[in-house]
């Protein structure tokens, strides 16, 4: 592992003797708080989770057991500089995200260009024929973009993954921080931290905004894949919190290319639709036709421009990992300008090279499938076992073009409590990105996700992660730290 | 050639039904070395239908039946002209870059014997549409003709094991073959007119087109083990069979269905002919 | 409201409904139990599980209090089971947590995780001390409901509560009556007091039977009492009139009628009209097989009117 102790986004590099400036009044609340109070705090935040139900199920364990993610009460810090910058950074890659999708399942100009390989886009499993010369209403594809970053040091911000199909998480956001508002109220007089509950309202802002034209006061909907789905909770505290109905697929049907909701009152025009459902799913008719959980003519009425799909069918190709490694120069080729945040350096080990270099530094790289997610089917070269890593290889030259290599990046690190008392873990962050008719959108804040095993730096909720509340500072509104 | 096509499927179902959608890719369109004159659609019950392209640049209808019925019948019907031109498959509208058909399907993937074909065609070496003559004249050799050995969900090297199948499993056996090969490859849904005499068909047919850098698209008939040419109405393509059928349709109610479809190709009189004779 | 969210919040209002009742005529067995004979026991578990209208297998002839006790409250088998009742509604439940109220959820979360990891009933003490906090979940619930906005959510949660409350009476009437008069003995004479005690105890109708009646209990009053008494609200006649009532708003919303109000109608007056004396007339059995064919249908009436398929 590196040498030199990760940045800590409180203490900076000063290895717990300097808390970073601005950051003062957690410094102190964490000298003040007695060890049992933040204890006693943190329990309090468990039991709140629970007896609300956010759980989510593991996939994998016999038991679709219902868990709660781990809660930290210590929060991670964003000044307000640092957002502005951020924030710039994302608006511009969300920006590119959408111009690409447009152009790969349009002109294809980026392609005859030459600056992304052909193949790579078309022949591509998240290449969506079915939607191919088809544009949705305004334009607009990636409506909500998760993009998960993670930081190496005062200035460096790096992306890790572009979520662009269903991101999950947005509900942990908001959760954490009601949660720390009843919990630790104080840190909100000492620190200026901007709202994020606002977020619902953005959301439904900007579903409304994508609405087929013609729609008159557009009736939106949430779809779930149901209850026993693992982010269930968060479809319906978003619906919940936007007014919107949660529905499922066999509450909707197609007829005459328009989607309805079946109601006791009669069946309702549905006009734009949030769907937590992957594609593969939305439409046995086109795509897998053991879906269950779909609507059969969704597509069509799709197609048809009679309903609007968040996220748009297909956007799954721009947050392939065997995209990403182009990214910049897809933000170059869009934007113009430069890209704000930078990618982290990525070996294709489809390029014979690359290969070469990935398996002679197995030891020191993450390796990833780029159709994988959630943490599965992943190599963390420093720490994986001997044999681990032997497997991997086999994997790798079995299959080369499914891997992408990536350094192991010294993540920052937040104090967290712990069985060992408030300790370094490494965390990254997934802040939310919204995109309508007119324009993008952040909240200030995000999903800090945080590592709670010592020297980890697998993240996912899936292989025991926590949260952390993400606050961003007002830059404009003086914080009351010391008045008091 | 002109040829006039009558295409019926019909639905029998033990109970009425609620409800009905689907999915119809049974319209070809014009390109180059195929017009379509006339064609038209008829259900013998109320539906709505509309029409659309889907991402292949197929034309497609989706049908919608609100009502109960217990039978169903669709009479697609229509006239085409078409020229020999050596299976050369040109300018067809909305067509996508050859670069998508390059990814395997489930009904498309190769295993070991499928692999072992292929390794032993690229051993043989030659141009890719010697390549691919070779690959047709092979599979019409090894694979035996049969209606009642396979389904719709059989995956190519299970045909392959098997050895026989019907014209879907000796499309999807070439196309997993040529993929292997690095040769984009596609499922064609359409029909054919029987010199043989055999008008009355029990279904649609379907072969395959490849793409050669030269060329472009060229079809291929593994069933007949030729390329195609002015006896072929091309209606539909996709990556394999689920993307190209001519009916994907899903219903509520209806209890169990019994389908019988039969296919009509005949040489078509000209319009000048056929108004004389009535 | 989407048709599903309304079928889920129907079946929560059964699903607890009948959790609570299965757990009342739980503790009213242990009761009785207490105070019978070793021979008469078995037989008062058995009638309590004809109440339920579900039997372990038929095979296992000597059930005995802890089998019973068990089957009635933790019997993933028995679906009537207070266990199985629970853990029906806590899924629809999470289908529909988006229109509950917080409380609701918690109500029925608490009663779930309550018994969720509960294997054995214990002995005869720790069973009531089990049903003890049941009730007060239960109660739990129904204070929620009583706090909830008269909208939909609320009039499908009660809508579900009386369904399966007429038809919970409706069956503990029919089985005890049969049990203790088997002759087909009309108004005959108080042969079992307790077992008629323990089933005025699962309706909540000791203190109502008193206060009403001023008597003696007689079987034809407490017959008489659990159909045609609106005062007491586990009885058939309240049952029948909240439910005219609650689909009447309904109708008031969406101006729109159907076949489960005829027939919820249709029902209430019969209640209204009859007397317990014709009713015995006619036959008792008779008539309470009739209500609940009736119930059965009012509820695939209201299915059919909500479309809930």
């Amino acid at each position: 592992m590196a040498a030199r102790p990760a940045f800590d986004e409180l203490w900076g590099a000063s290895a717990g003797e300097e808390v970073r400036a601005g950051f003062e009044p957690l410094g102190e609340w964490l000298r003040e708080t007695s060890a049992a109070e933040l204890d006693r705090r943190q329990h309090a935040a468990e039991a709140a989770f629970r007896s609300l139900g956010i759980t989510f199920n593991v996939y994998g364990e016999d038991e679709a057991a219902e868990r709660i993610i781990p809660f930290d009460i210590i929060p991670r810090i964003l000044s307000a500089g640092e957002w502005a910058r951020l924030s710039a950074g994302l608006e511009q890659r969300v920006h590119a995200i959408n111009a690409f999708v447009d152009d790969v399942y349009g002109a294809r100009k980026i392609l005859a260009d030459g600056v992304v390989p052909a193949d790579i886009v078309l022949g591509n499993e998240q290449f969506c024929v079915p939607v191919a010369g088809a544009r949705p209403p305004h334009g607009v594809y990636a409506h909500i973009c998760g993009i998960d970053l993670v930081r190496t040091g005062p200035d460096e911000f790096y992306v890790l993954e572009d979520n662009a199909r269903t991101p999950s998480g947005v509900s942990y956001m908001i959760e954490n921080r009601e949660a720390m508002l009843r919990l630790c109220p104080e840190l909100f007089e000492r620190l200026a931290v901007r709202p994020v509950d606002t977020y619902p309202e953005l959301l439904r802002d900007t579903l409304q905004s994508v609405a087929p034209d013609g729609a008159v006061q557009p009736r939106c909907v949430l779809l779930t894949p149901g209850h026993y789905n693992s982010a269930f909770y968060e479809h319906s505290f978003l619906a919940n919190n936007m007014g919107i109905e949660l529905v499922e697929g066999r509450d909707l049907e197609v007829d005459d290319d328009i989607v309805w909701m079946r109601t006791i009152d009669g069946r309702v025009r549905v006009d734009v639709i949030y769907r937590r459902i992957d594609d593969a799913f939305i439409d046995p008719l086109v795509f897998r036709p053991d879906s269950m959980l779909g609507v059969s003519g969704l597509m069509a009425a799709y197609l048809a421009g009679n309903v609007t799909l968040v996220n748009a069918p297909g956007t799954g190709i721009a947050d392939d990992k065997a995209i990403y490694s182009y990214m910049p120069d897809i933000v170059r080729y869009y934007t113009g300008e430069e890209p704000r945040l930078p990618n982290v350096e990525t070996w294709r080990c489809r390029e014979p090279a690359s290969l070469q270099y990935t398996l002679d530094h197995l030891d020191e790289l993450v390796v990833k499938l780029v159709d994988g997610s959630g943490g599965y089917g992943m190599l963390v070269g420093p720490t994986a076992s001997r044999a681990e890593i032997e497997a991997f290889r086999a994997a790798l030259i079995a299959q080369p073009q499914r891997y992408i290599a990536q350094p192991t990046l010294a993540l920052s690190t937040i104090p967290t409590i712990t069985d060992k008392g408030i300790v370094p873990r490494h965390v990254d962050f997934r802040p939310f990105v919204l995109t309508g008719s007119s324009g993008v959108t952040t909240v200030p804040g995000g999903l800090t996700r945080v590592a709670l095993r010592e020297g980890s730096l697998v993240v996912n909720s899936s292989q025991g992660g926590g949260t952390k509340d993400s606050f961003v500072l007002d830059g404009e509104r003086a914080a009351t730290a010391g008045s008091t | 050639m002109r040829l006039s096509v009558n295409h019926t499927t019909t639905y029998r179902y033990s109970e009425p039904t609620r409800r009905i959608i689907q999915l119809l890719r049974v319209t070809p369109s014009s390109f180059q070395g195929q017009t379509v004159l006339s064609w038209r659609i008829d259900v013998d019950c109320d539906v709505r239908l509309r029409e659309g392209r889907d991402g292949f640049g197929n034309v497609t209808h989706m049908l919608y039946v609100d009502q109960p019925v217990q039978v169903l019948t669709l009479a697609v019907s229509g006239r085409v002209l078409t020229e020999d031109n050596a299976g050369v498959v040109r300018a067809v509208p909305g067509d996508l870059p050859h670069q998508v058909f390059l990814r395997e399907t489930p009904l498309t993937a190769a295993g070991n014997a499928l692999d072992w074909l292929a390794m032993d065609i690229s051993e043989e070496g030659g141009a890719k549409l010697d390549i691919l003559h070779g690959l047709n004249r092979r599979i019409h050799d090894r694979m035996r003709f049969d209606v009642a050995a396979t389904g719709v969900g059989t995956s190519a090297e299970d045909a392959f094991g098997a050895g026989h199948g019907v014209c879907q499993d000796f499309a999807h056996i070439f196309i997993a073959v040529a993929r292997r090969l690095g040769i984009p490859a596609r499922y064609v849904s359409g029909h054919l007119f029987r010199r043989d005499g055999a008008h009355q068909q029990p279904a649609a047919h379907a072969w395959v087109e490849a793409f050669v850098d030269d060329l472009g698209w060229v079809a291929f008939d593994p069933t007949n083990g030729i390329s195609t040419d002015d006896a072929y109405l091309r209606v539909a393509c996709g990556l394999d069979y689920r993307e190209a059928a001519p009916v994907v349709g899903a219903r509520s109610g209806g209890g169990t269905e019994e389908l019988s479809v039969e296919v009509a190709v005949h040489q078509a009189r000209s319009q000048s002919q056929w108004q004389v004779q009535n | 409201m989407l048709s599903r969210t309304a079928a889920n919040l129907y079946w929560i209002g059964r699903h607890m409904e009948r959790a609570e009742f299965t757990t009342r005529l739980i503790e009213a067995t242990i009761r009785l139990d207490s105070l019978l004979a070793q021979p008469k026991v078995e037989e008062a578990w058995k009638s309590a599980l004809a109440v339920v209208g579900s039997a372990p297998d038929p095979s296992s002839e000597a059930l005995g209090a802890f089998g019973g006790r068990r089957f009635l409250a933790l019997s993933l088998d028995n679906p009537s089971s207070v266990k199985s009742c629970l853990s029906a509604a806590r899924d629809n439940a999470r289908a529909a947590r988006n229109v509950l109220t917080q409380e609701i959820w918690e109500a029925i979360n608490r009663a779930w995780l309550l018994i969720r990891d509960r294997a054995s009933p214990g002995g005869t003490q720790s069973t009531l001390n089990m049903v003890e906090e049941l009730k007060a979940e239960t109660r739990g619930f129904e204070g929620a409901l009583a706090r909830m906005l008269r909208n939909e959510a609320y009039w499908f949660l009660r809508l579900g509560s009386l369904v399966e409350r007429g038809d919970n009476t409706a069956r503990l009437l029919d089985v005890k009556y049969f049990l203790l008069l088997p002759d087909g003995e009309q108004v005959g004479g108080l042969r079992d007091r307790d077992q008629w005690m323990t089933l005025l105890h699962v309706v909540s109708g000791r203190t109502a039977y008193r206060t009403i009646y001023r008597q003696a209990l007689q079987p034809w009053l407490i017959a008489d009492l659990l159909i045609f008494r609106k005062e007491l609200p586990r009885s058939l006649a309240a049952a029948a009139t909240e439910t005219v009532a609650i689909l009447a708003e309904f109708g008031d919303m969406s101006g729109l009628q159907g076949e489960a109000d005829r027939l919820a109608r249709r029902r209430l007056g019969r209640l209204e009209d009859g007397t317990i004396e014709e009713l015995l007339a006619e036959g008792l059995h008779e008539s309470l097989g009739r209500f609940m064919r009736e119930n059965a249908a009012l509820d695939a009436a209201i299915a059919n009117q909500f479309r809930f398929a």
